[in-house]
């Protein structure tokens, strides 16, 4: 028997103004959706089914933006995507633009479980999910008031900055003008996926587990990104950049998708762990130090020896954790 | 040093009794293909260019899967999806689910140079092409009287070709029933380059598995899986993409020489042996202009260059080589 542990997240990028009240509201949410992990992991469950509970969770609640309260894309409609893995034979599944599905890491599960594919996008995911008689919902279901006025913002922050639809090269960058004020502690130039701190919402949520036999799995799901295209998809469902699990960690990102992408962040705490010998928390760091380019994102990790890490290079990161020992924390700032 | 390319037309178990109606024209597309891609390297294109130029080539041939001659979905329509990066920059751009789009690569490299997303699919991959005003065609103009029988095949069959998760309960794995006319399992395109400079760059094309679920993503458009580049190495994968995205193919070539410090070869031929035999193979070149092509397949459609005059077009894994190689499954020119 090995020691359990898990770690989840509500994403990176907090405003570092985020009212008293919003904070204490996120972990309480933190607190109530990782209790249900740790009750499931006493009662014996096996990891997989417990990161698709815990997700399942922190979808249906409003305060994190995915599943109801996902981010808008610019037409003003839902289009959420995840992903499960087991790190037991590195079975995977995804789902993008996925639209009335209640919860997509369900969905997810049965790409992986029922389909000969691990990914399925837009209408075919959404046929794939009646015929699996997941639960739907109205689309309207998912779009919260706080989220249409959020899109609003979005909007005309756009019109603002000036290169946010200007692909990135080098340092000159919306997130190099953020890393320069990051330290000054000035909110009106700190910028996440091309929007203002203040108005950005983190986007993701994510959990990783290891149960007492060491099966090792991570399940992420998003809303995605405020005001983006429509058909854009981020690193959430991606195997090796939001999500990873192998015999070793299991890994759920979150923050700048295309910094994720490009890095392959996920896939790559566990490559450094398997082909560098790192430590968990070790490797975490090196890839949220070297991996991350001009990029902001963090992440939650366990490994199969019952450790919990997690590491971010922005301001905040909703997140929660615990192991079998006893040690909880629920936490938002470094 | 000096510039290298190599690239793909598919890799699966194709049978040597491969008619010459079906082999030559192959052969010819691939022998044209590199001859048009070593021109362009010794012009002084860039990698990012030549990769692109390669696969567009490639796509415009019926007798590979993707572009004009890609496979069918279970509806009989044609989703194709493809993937570019650029290995200093880790720039990447990935489109999925387009059905007029004449050159999809083109789409993917324009999503990475005109967008702030890194990966659009369907519905709005679509319509971010029509702004960009790219050349579209009729879907039947993808639609080939070849994948309309291969399709009706398969569907008599009743299973997916080309591949699959692991079996699942109560569902043969059904690797054996291929027909037997030509290389079915085989028609995903792609094209690794190095160019005089260094500068490393691969793109990967693919009209997916013959008789898929409408909306399933492969490993193509996966960065990290079937494509991936870095500042080390460039490399394409082909094959049964879930296993592909399972093993995260091409990130695992590059983080083998990052982290483990291999040479191109030995990273490559690691990452194949780790894959279940007849699944994957993969073409890479690396900073140095080493170039390799691996698989575990008994065929990948394949040919490659280097500027110090190895010249090898191959479809077997033995003495079939056309060139001055020895024909090797993996190997390699320095």
């Amino acid at each position: 028997m090995a020691p359990w542990a898990i770690a989840i997240h509500g994403g990176a990028g907090v405003d570092p103004n985020l009212p008293e009240h919003r904070q204490e509201e996120a972990k309480r949410v933190l607190a109530r959706c990782l209790q249900v992990g740790v009750d499931l992991l006493r009662a014996g469950t096996p990891a997989l089914d417990v990161v698709e509970a815990v997700v399942r969770e922190l979808e249906t609640d409003p305060f994190f933006n995915s599943g109801r309260g996902s981010a808008l894309t610019r037409r003003g409609t839902v289009e959420m995507e995840a992903s499960i893995m087991d790190g037991r034979g590195r079975r995977c599944g995804a789902v993008s633009g996925v639209s009335t599905v209640k919860n997509p890491v369900s969905l997810a599960r049965r790409v992986m479980d029922k389909s000969p594919h691990s990914y399925l996008a837009f209408d075919g995911a959404e046929e794939f999910a009646r015929e699996q008689g997941l639960e739907t919902v109205d689309n309207s279901y998912f779009i919260t008031e706080d989220n249409v006025g959020m899109l609003k913002l979005a909007k005309e922050a756009g019109r603002i900055l000036f290169d946010y639809r200007i692909p990135l090269t080098g340092t000159d960058t919306c997130s190099a003008l953020a890393g320069a004020d990051h330290h000054n502690n000035g909110h009106n130039g700190m910028v996440m996926n091309g929007l203002p701190i203040s108005i950005y919402a983190p986007e993701t949520v994510g959990c990783a587990v290891v149960d007492s036999t060491g099966a090792c799995a991570a399940a992420t799901s998003t809303g995605g990104l405020m005001n983006k295209m429509t058909g854009r998809i981020g690193d959430s469902p991606l195997i090796g950049s939001g999500t990873y699990a192998c015999g070793a960690c299991a890994v759920s990102c979150t923050g700048e998708g295309e910094a994720i992408i490009r890095s392959t962040l996920a896939r790559d705490v566990a490559a450094v762990m398997e082909y560098k010998g790192l430590p968990l928390q070790q490797a975490v760091d090196f890839c949220v130090r070297e991996r991350l380019d001009e990029g902001f994102a963090g992440l939650i990790a366990v490994s199969s020896d019952g450790e919990v890490a997690y590491g971010f290079n922005c301001t905040g990161m909703f997140r929660g954790c615990a192991t079998e020992d006893g040690f909880m924390e629920v936490g938002i700032w470094e | 040093m000096g510039w290298a390319l190599a690239l793909h037309g598919g890799a699966g178990d194709v049978p040597r009794t491969l008619p010459a109606e079906s082999r030559e024209p192959r052969l010819a597309t691939l022998r044209r293909c590199l001859d048009i891609g070593m021109a362009a390297l010794r012009a002084g294109r860039s990698a990012l260019d030549v990769a692109e130029l390669v696969v567009r080539e490639l796509e415009d041939c019926p007798h590979f899967n993707a572009g004009r001659g890609s496979v069918l979905t279970a509806d009989g329509t044609v989703e194709m999806e493809a993937c570019v990066m650029e290995g200093a920059s880790l720039r990447c751009g990935a489109v999925s689910g387009l059905s007029t789009v004449a050159n999809a690569v083109s789409l993917a490299r324009l999503v990475m140079e005109k967008t702030p997303h890194i990966y659009l699919a369907f519905d709005g991959a679509e319509a971010f092409a029509r702004e960009q005003g790219v050349e579209t065609k009729d879907p039947s103009h993808f639609i080939t009287d070849h994948n309309v029988e291969r399709l009706r095949q398969a569907k008599e069959a009743n299973r997916v070709q080309i591949d699959y998760t692991q079996p699942m309960k109560g569902q043969q794995a059904p690797r054996e029933a291929a027909p037997a006319d030509d290389n079915s399992q085989t028609g995903t395109v792609g094209c690794v380059a190095v160019d005089a400079a260094g500068n490393l760059a691969t793109a990967t094309s693919t009209g997916g598995l013959v008789n898929k679920m409408a909306g399933r993503i492969g490993d193509t458009p996966v960065v990290g899986a079937g494509t991936y580049a870095n500042a080390l190495c460039a490399v394409s994968a082909t094959g049964k993409g879930e296993e592909i995205i399972r093993h995260t193919v091409a990130r695992d070539v590059a983080a083998l020489m990052e982290h483990r410090s291999l040479p191109l070869r030995d990273a490559a031929a690691r990452v194949v042996a780790g894959a279940p035999r007849g699944t994957v193979g993969l073409v890479a070149v690396s900073r140095r202009g080493e170039v390799c092509m691996a698989h575990n397949t008994t065929a990948m459609f394949r040919a490659c260059a280097t500027e110090a005059g190895h010249v090898e077009v191959g479809i077997w894994t033995d003495a079939d080589a056309d060139a001055d190689a020895d024909g090797e499954s993996v190997s390699v020119a320095l």
